[in-house]
């Protein structure tokens, strides 16, 4: 007996001793950083004359986020495969969720995806850890990029917004190009014209007219035929999303910043008194003509509103008003029109941006075969095609913004060509770059949840100040 | 024979060994990691020891989610005990409508609480929800269920009582179905009234059912994510950020996967504890019941 259980516990003690060993393994062995990583770029690996068939054979893998950009690129899939003999395999996923899903998986560091979509804002996050494959060496590569393609035809400033340093608060524009322009946004108002008309006013040329006009239009609008019509729609949600589109285009119009930068430190400067009272400003606009529910509101919701005459106003993407405007997309289609929003002091406008973009994975197996997808979903032949025959406006392309056909196109919605030229060459990503992106903006959407609920602006915000002077450095 | 009967113990043994080992692999990596400094930022950290869990108690952001995830526990337990438990003596009155009733009640359970919290999201919305729609000709159509943080706390709490109600009143009424008939009809012939029989009788030997689904209802509302974060994505403000929110937000959205991770220890740290308290609880009223019945 005694026998018995001594050889017990030994078996116990051996048993426990081989489950151990792979979590003293796992130990030895790190956190799974990239002890494979290269110096060299597989970009140099490509010798010889440029070849749309190199790949031939090979089955790139796509995960893409559920949007109209999306359609037009899956829509004309088998041109790609068709030119280069490359196949595509590709996950869609809703927005609430997409970058959860790229973000887990970029992180595993397995390659379950060559190429992905992304914003800019997600090199911030992606570029550091060395997930995202740095392409300059790709688009330097004659062998591996063919002379079409064009470099020079993207507009610089989309170009320059994939490109960082990695360093926080370093100015965009320079170091590696973590991405690819695609598809981008400029943020600006979009109306119902038959309100307008109806209660005889005017897109507003100040901010303060702004929220003059969205109360105006929630107190107006349903006793002249638009029941339950409110003022304007803007994002609400507990997200970074709601601080991008319109409350930043304003911010900046109003020449404010989410952070000081000095000698690489960074200082929260969203609470300084230009910011709590413009702050304070924006939340009273949303309680005067915002959507009930607002802390639930995505732009999603924003869009759908205007296209479902619910909203008066829109201010966000240029893109969520277009979708709503094209003919027989909403009940509110053909009575769309842009205007590029309130002027900052000093008549600024400048513009937030998002830039929908295409990355590959610093993992990928299959580097060759995605760089030519990647070339191809960028060039001029596709995107054209896009831009004309689908819903992939706003080109990253001079050449498709210019072609005649995309103009045409593009003709019949009031004021959506002459909006987008007079904030062009001012919309750029207003946000210093820096990798805690998500959480300051996250952090900053709760704020506004907080200010909008009642509660003192210069408390909340200087609250947020000091939590994010610990992360951000 | 002899050695099959010497090694059919460890061979038994085998299954409950991978499963333990399972369990236990991922939590101990877990607790590793939380030793470090471990994030997106810094793939190749350094040993910080205790560092992240005095960084997780000394954050305001920590406190109050642990506040919110407190109420809410306590809240949705509370609720559904209650209701659970007047819906189950209902039934427990067995008649058509009744045995109806039984089979339509279980319906919430078969639905995923992402997606419960999804229906009531529209059902609750201001302006086109039904809600509203039906509250409007009271007057009270205008209500922002989840604009306001108390609103958006009850209408969570509010969620999870519609979805596991139901749980708890199958359990209650097992309880009661399976409760002994004699001292109800000594009750009976002694002229006890129904009061009188469910405080003194009923209620006793129906404690042990209900208190375990007190602690499966309390211990899943502790860790609850799903619910609140499909209505309310933790807002307006902090005012719905519970404690697995919180980790999600740090390990998965910010990729401060240390802290995130230290997060989830100190949540199970709750858990576990409040899951001792309460099953050393139910032995004891395990007991008093039994004396009852007797």
């Amino acid at each position: 007996m005694d026998t018995h259980v001594h050889d017990r516990r030994r078996f116990l003690a051996l048993a426990a001793g081989a489950a151990a060993a792979p979590l003293l393994t796992a130990c030895g062995a790190g956190f799974g950083g990239n002890d494979d990583k290269s110096d060299g770029s597989a970009a140099d690996d490509v010798t010889g004359s440029f070849d749309w068939k190199r790949e031939k054979g090979t089955t790139v893998k796509a995960l893409l986020n559920k949007h109209p950009y999306t359609d037009a690129l899956i829509a004309d899939l088998k041109s790609f495969t068709a030119k280069t003999g490359i196949e595509v395999e590709y996950d869609v996923f809703p927005e609430d969720n997409y970058f959860d899903k790229l973000t887990v998986d970029l992180s595993s560091g397995r390659a379950s995806y060559d190429v992905f979509m992304l914003g800019a804002y997600m090199v911030w996050q992606y570029g550091p850890p060395n997930w995202l494959e740095d392409l300059g060496p790709w688009m330097r590569n004659s062998s591996a990029t063919g002379a079409e393609w064009d470099q020079a035809d993207f507009f610089p400033n989309l170009l320059q917004a994939d490109q960082w340093s990695l360093k926080a608060g370093a100015p965009l524009g320079q170091g590696g190009q973590y991405a690819l322009p695609w598809g981008w946004e400029t943020n600006v108002v979009a109306y119902n014209t038959e309100v307008f008309r109806k209660l005889g006013v005017k897109p507003a040329e100040t901010f303060d007219e702004l929220t003059e006009l969205a109360g105006t239009i929630k107190r107006k609008a349903p006793g002249a035929g638009f029941d339950g019509m409110y003022g304007i729609a803007v994002r609400g949600s507990r997200s970074w999303a709601t601080i991008h589109p319109g409350f930043m285009t304003m911010y900046a119009r109003n020449g404010l910043k989410d952070f000081t930068v000095d000698g690489g430190k960074l200082t929260p400067a969203m609470n300084s008194p230009e910011a709590v009272a413009f702050t304070e400003d924006w939340a009273r606009m949303v309680k005067r003509g915002g959507p009930p529910s607002w802390t639930s509101y995505t732009w999603y919701q924003c869009s759908s509103d205007l296209g479902a005459k619910k909203a008066g106003m829109l201010f966000d993407a240029d893109t969520a008003a277009y979708f709503q405007a094209v003919k027989g997309a909403s009940p509110a289609s053909g009575k769309i029109a842009f205007h590029p929003g309130p002027q900052g002091p000093g008549g600024s406008l400048a513009t937030n941006m998002w830039i929908w973009s295409l990355g590959m994975n610093a993992k990928s197996k299959k580097k060759s075969a995605s760089w030519l997808f990647l070339q191809w979903a960028t060039g001029k032949e596709h995107l054209r095609k896009s831009a004309i025959t689908h819903n992939h406006i706003d080109p990253v392309r001079k050449s498709v913004a210019d072609d005649a056909a995309y103009k045409d196109k593009m003709r019949h919605l009031p004021g959506f060509l002459e909006t987008f030229e007079k904030v062009v060459d001012q919309t750029k990503i207003q946000f210093t770059p820096q990798a805690q992106f998500f959480d300051a903006t996250t952090s900053w959407a709760s704020a506004l949840q907080e200010i909008y609920g009642g509660k003192g602006a210069k408390p909340v915000l200087d609250g947020l100040a000091d939590d994010l002077a610990g992360k951000v450095g | 024979m002899g050695w099959r009967i010497t090694l059919r113990p460890y061979v038994l043994i085998v299954p409950a060994l991978l499963l333990t080992c399972g369990i236990l692999y991922p939590f101990g990596l877990g607790l590793y990691y939380t030793l470090f400094d471990f994030s997106a930022s810094k793939p190749q950290p350094d040993m910080v020891r205790f560092e992240n869990y005095r960084a997780v108690f000394t954050q305001e952001a920590f406190w109050n989610s642990a506040w919110v995830t407190v109420l809410y526990a306590v809240g949705a337990a509370l609720a559904e005990t209650v209701l659970g438990v007047a819906v189950a003596l209902l039934l427990h009155r067995s008649t058509l409508i009744g045995r109806v009733l039984e089979k339509i009640l279980i319906l919430p359970l078969m639905i995923a609480p992402v997606i419960a919290a999804i229906i009531w999201k529209l059902m609750l919305q201001p302006s086109v929800g039904v809600v509203n729609h039906l509250l409007r000709p009271f007057g009270l159509g205008g209500v922002q269920w989840t604009d306001t943080p108390t609103g958006a706390l009850l209408s969570s709490i509010a969620v999870d009582v519609w979805v596991y109600t139901p749980f708890v009143a199958i359990l209650a009424l097992a309880g009661l179905r399976s409760l002994p008939t004699s001292p109800f009809e000594a009750a009976a012939v002694d002229g006890a009234g129904w009061w009188y029989t469910f405080r003194r009788l009923t209620l006793p030997m129906l404690w042990p059912y209900v208190l375990v689904a007190v602690i499966f209802r309390f211990m899943d509302s502790l860790k609850v994510f799903d619910i609140i974060y499909a209505l309310t994505e933790g807002g307006p403000g902090d005012s719905t950020v519970v404690l697995q929110i919180r980790a999600y937000l740090e390990a998965i959205r910010f990729q401060r996967y240390s802290f995130g991770i230290s997060y989830t220890i100190v949540l199970w740290a709750v858990v576990y504890l409040a899951a001792m308290v309460l099953v050393k609880h139910l032995g004891k009223i395990q007991r008093k019941a039994a004396e009852v019945t007797t």
